[in-house]
């Protein structure tokens, strides 16, 4: 991703006068730290994170600088900064900045990180805005500024009854001495007026009526649409193929290789198709012939990944991530031994808005139009496969129908600029669904091996995980490896983290809640296993658990103690007296600064169909629920996918090729299927953080466990559905 | 070829392959952009308009099959988005991606124009070809029921469902 770290920044206001009488507001990020007169300072030596434009009508714009996939940040970014200035929310408009490295940093979408980046930074803008017009006013009227109040985006004195609306004071505002954003006052919470208040997203009217918002209605005069077909085995080049052919079939107006490279975000070897229609262009593939050379990936297989990590599992393991205390000796003196294999496959992102990107290049410049989450790696790739310079490469960032972590990777960018550089004709690509499905950045499978044991007292002494995973032996592949720290290390005596990969041939990538979305069904569910060996309740013996750790760094116990102890109240956990055939199951899991406990009830019928009835959240991302409309959304949708994932996801390789291509064979979660989500949000006393991934992780464990205790069966590999869950 | 059909009450003809779908036609013959393409075929509901009043899959009908036919899309709901499920889907902020969400609503609005109290039974049949890969089916559910003015519309599905947290 594109954070820069390492580099000493300063914040800074910077204070322009527009054209038509408003005044541009921005805070700026200088790196080094060195320090100069502000008026010094170029426009090119400022990287703006924020600008504010307040116009004489009192209209106030605010630019939201990252992309929106969905997760709302287009509208709460923009609230932050507004609470602060102190207008009114009907008063402001909010626009999405292009991709732009001289004014903008961090323009990008992922690892719920939006919402702890930018909350000071947003805060202080926006404070530092209403500062100016305070004292604009307070030197207008030759009054003391502490004795100036604003509200709704006017400044009274109440001594004298004078107010102004700040519309009134932009030019004296912009003669006032800049506040230093460091210092600025801030808000105390308790007069927020917008945070923590429901508001709509901000394109939801344009989003119910139709308008054009997402890549795939990207329109460029001449341009010509493009299909491009890649080979099924993952990044096997073109041999030969039929293009003469192909090239006389109707609407097609060119055909030709792209050659590519083995880096799977990036260029990749493949035939361009394209046509005056996109059906004409996707029409034309069906005759398109292509032979491709072969592959060693082609002897890869989700079957054949299972065999070898079973073996693996049987053998010293390769690396030690993590050793505390003396697993052998705790296990050696444990009351009780469980051992279990827990396992999850690969599963895609798929997004409902296919990868697409439109792209002209004329006259050595790049213009991109791209659904995205990187639009700054986007650009960098399209920089190195074009060997145009990053400056001549404009990315405009679409909204994105759906993100999800599949567009943190950029491919469909660089094929659209490498074919429209080709054809010398603007193009729009648009891949398939089955391309979609078909060349992921999958989330990939993972197989832990577990040995725990828990003392007379029903204390758990010793935790093993031999954790087979993909990668080279030395790094692994992307997304598939796991920290040093993972839960339960600080919270055993005895912990060891033990792991071993196989080399991978299939692109995988984060997909919501990386690692996260695996692991802490594993994890939580083994820890069902050791409390049922311990003769404890679930929820009791985790808050036994998480009593016994020491402190350090991410999961905090007392956090984690909070949102278990609300779940289990919310969901009446102690006085839960299920029917046969259903059952509850509670679990918890950190990630993405979050930490979220979660109950599901499940009914199983005889014979064996799934039903989820109701899931409970509780939540705890600190002290503010920035936009509560949104908050409640995101994990409802969170939650859902979460479900989704566990009943029925799985993407199998055969032969080094995908072997689902659509909705039919990889099911999304239907209406008929969503239970009722109930969410609460326990407030503490911590920085705010975000609301994109943490919720989904725990449901699959509580799910399963729900499960478990509806039909006394174990999940211990996913997809639910590849279980015989029959009882009677 | 020249197929002629009615687009949103205007009388359109179009000279494209007659096994062309309607969804390319729409989008990128007429420029009717909020039609959305998500499988092509018909798993997914991205695509659905109204074919004489009735939700249909866009993405796998031959335009020559709409020969003409009348047909609406999310463009011609309402003049100004004030059809009842429009304002009901914004006022319960239903969207998280919002790629879905114009299929969503030609589905409910077919639905509504047939049964205009629905039950959650009829939700469920009505709206299962419509996937929302956010997953915002409590909002979509508790939308139609305000939509409808049903009691449903109250209580909502979504648990604590106002929006607000406790």
């Amino acid at each position: 991703m594109s954070a820069k770290p390492g580099m000493a920044r300063r914040e800074f206001l910077r204070v322009t006068a527009v054209a038509g009488g408003g005044l541009l507001l921005g805070s700026s990020l200088r790196r080094g730290g060195v320090t100069r007169a502000l008026a010094a300072e170029s426009a090119a030596e400022f990287m703006p994170n924020a600008f504010i434009r307040i116009m004489p009508d009192g209209m106030v714009t605010i630019i939201a600088k990252n992309p929106e996939i969905g997760q709302g940040m287009k509208t709460t970014l923009p609230m932050i900064i507004a609470d602060e200035l102190d207008v009114d929310w009907a008063s402001v408009r909010v626009e999405q900045a292009p991709l732009d490295a001289t004014r903008f940093s961090n323009q990008w979408a992922g690892g719920s990180a939006a919402t702890p980046i930018n909350w000071l930074p947003m805060r202080r803008v926006g404070a530092a805005g209403r500062a100016m017009f305070l004292a604009a006013a307070a030197d207008t009227w030759g009054v003391p500024v502490a004795e100036c109040t604003t509200a709704g985006g006017i400044v009274s004195h109440a001594g004298s009854g004078k107010s102004l609306p700040y519309g009134d004071l932009l030019s004296k505002a912009a003669t006032m001495p800049v506040p230093d954003l460091e210092k600025v006052a801030l808000k105390d919470p308790k007069d927020f007026r917008i945070i923590g208040r429901p508001a709509r997203g901000v394109d939801t009217h344009r989003i119910v009526t139709g308008t054009p918002l997402y890549g795939i209605d990207v329109t460029v005069p001449g341009m010509l649409y493009a299909v491009f077909d890649k080979a099924p085995v993952f990044a096997a080049t073109v041999q030969s193929v039929n293009l003469e052919a192909v090239k006389a079939l109707p609407g097609v107006k060119q055909a030709f290789i792209i050659e590519g490279g083995t880096v799977f975000n990036g260029l990749v070897s493949g035939v361009a198709i394209l046509a005056d229609t996109w059906w004409a262009a996707r029409k034309a593939r069906e005759q398109l012939q292509v032979v491709w050379h072969s592959s060693p990936t082609e002897e890869q297989s989700s079957a054949g990944f299972a065999r070898r990590a079973a073996e693996l599992s049987k053998q010293a393991p390769q690396r030690s991530l993590r050793n505390d205390g003396n697993v052998t000796a705790g296990l050696a003196g444990a009351a009780r031994v469980v051992t279990a294999e827990y396992s999850y496959p690969f599963i895609a992102h798929a997004p409902l808005e296919p990868q697409n990107c439109t792209a002209r290049v004329s006259g050595g410049k790049v213009e991109i139009w791209a659904p995205t989450q990187t639009p700054d790696d986007g650009q960098g790739l399209v920089s190195k496969a074009l060997d145009v310079p990053l400056a001549d490469i404009t990315v405009h960032i679409t909204r994105s129908g759906g993100g999800f972590g599949r567009r943190l990777n950029n491919d469909y960018m660089v094929e659209a600029a490498a074919i429209a550089r080709k054809a010398e004709v603007p193009v729009k690509l648009l891949w398939t669904r089955e391309d979609d499905m078909r060349h992921d950045f999958y989330r990939p499978a993972g197989f832990h091996h577990f040995t725990g044991g828990v003392d007379a007292a029903g204390k758990v002494v010793a935790w093993r995980n031999h954790f087979v995973s993909f990668g080279n032996g030395e790094r692994f592949a992307p997304s598939a490896g796991l920290g040093a720290t993972e839960f339960p290390q600080r919270f055993v005596p005895n912990y060891a983290l033990d792991a071993s990969m196989m080399p991978l041939g299939v692109p995988t990538g984060p997909l919501r809640a990386p690692t996260s979305n695996g692991v802490a069904f594993a994890v939580q569910s083994f820890i069902d296993e050791l409390a049922q060996a311990a003769g404890k309740d679930p929820l009791q013996f985790r808050l036994d658990l998480l009593a016994a750790g020491t402190p350090g760094e991410g999961l905090n116990a007392a956090r984690m103690r909070g949102v278990l102890e609300l779940v289990a109240e919310k969901s009446g956990w102690a006085a839960r007296r299920p029917p046969r055939g259903t059952g509850m199951g509670i679990a918890f899991h950190y990630s993405h600064r979050g930490h979220f406990a979660e109950v599901v009830q499940a009914t199983v019928t005889r014979q064996g169909a799934v039903k989820v009835d109701k899931v409970w959240v509780a939540g705890d991302i600190g002290s503010e629920i920035i936009n509560p409309l949104n908050a409640e959304n995101q994990v409802q949708g969170a939650v859902l996918d979460g479900i989704a994932e566990a009943l029925g996801q799985e993407i199998t390789i055969e032969k080094g090729r995908t072997v689902e291509s659509n909705f039919h064979q990889f099911p999304l979660l239907r209406l008929v299927q969503a239970p009722p989500v109930e969410v609460h949000f326990r407030k503490t006393d911590f920085p705010p953080t975000g609301l994109g991934e943490p919720a989904l992780p725990p449901v699959i464990p509580a799910l399963c466990a729900a499960i478990f205790a509806a039909t006394g069966k174990r999940i211990r590999s996913l997809p639910i559905k590849k279980h015989d869950l029959t009882w009677s | 070829m020249s197929i002629t059909f009615k687009v949103n009450g205007k009388s359109t003809a179009v000279d494209v392959p007659p096994d062309m779908p309607l969804l390319w036609v729409l989008r990128d013959v007429l420029d009717l952009k909020g039609t959305k393409y998500g499988c092509g075929m018909a798993q997914c509901g991205a695509c659905t308009v109204h074919l004489k009043g009735v939700a249909t899959r866009s993405c796998m009908l031959p335009v020559s099959a709409v020969a003409g036919a009348s047909i609406t899309t999310i463009e011609g709901l309402s003049p100004d988005g004030s059809h009842p499920l429009q304002r009901a889907w914004e006022d319960l902020d239903v969207p998280q991606c919002g790629y879905c969400q114009a299929g969503q609503l030609m589905s409910a609005a077919a639905l509504l124009a047939k049964t205009p109290k629905p039950t959650d039974a009829d939700i469920d049949a009505a709206m299962n070809g419509n996937l929302c890969r956010c997953a915002t089916y409590l909002r979509i559910r508790q939308a139609i029921h305000q939509a409808a003015g049903s009691p449903g519309a109250a209580a909502g599905a979504s648990g604590s469902g106002d929006g607000r947290t406790p």
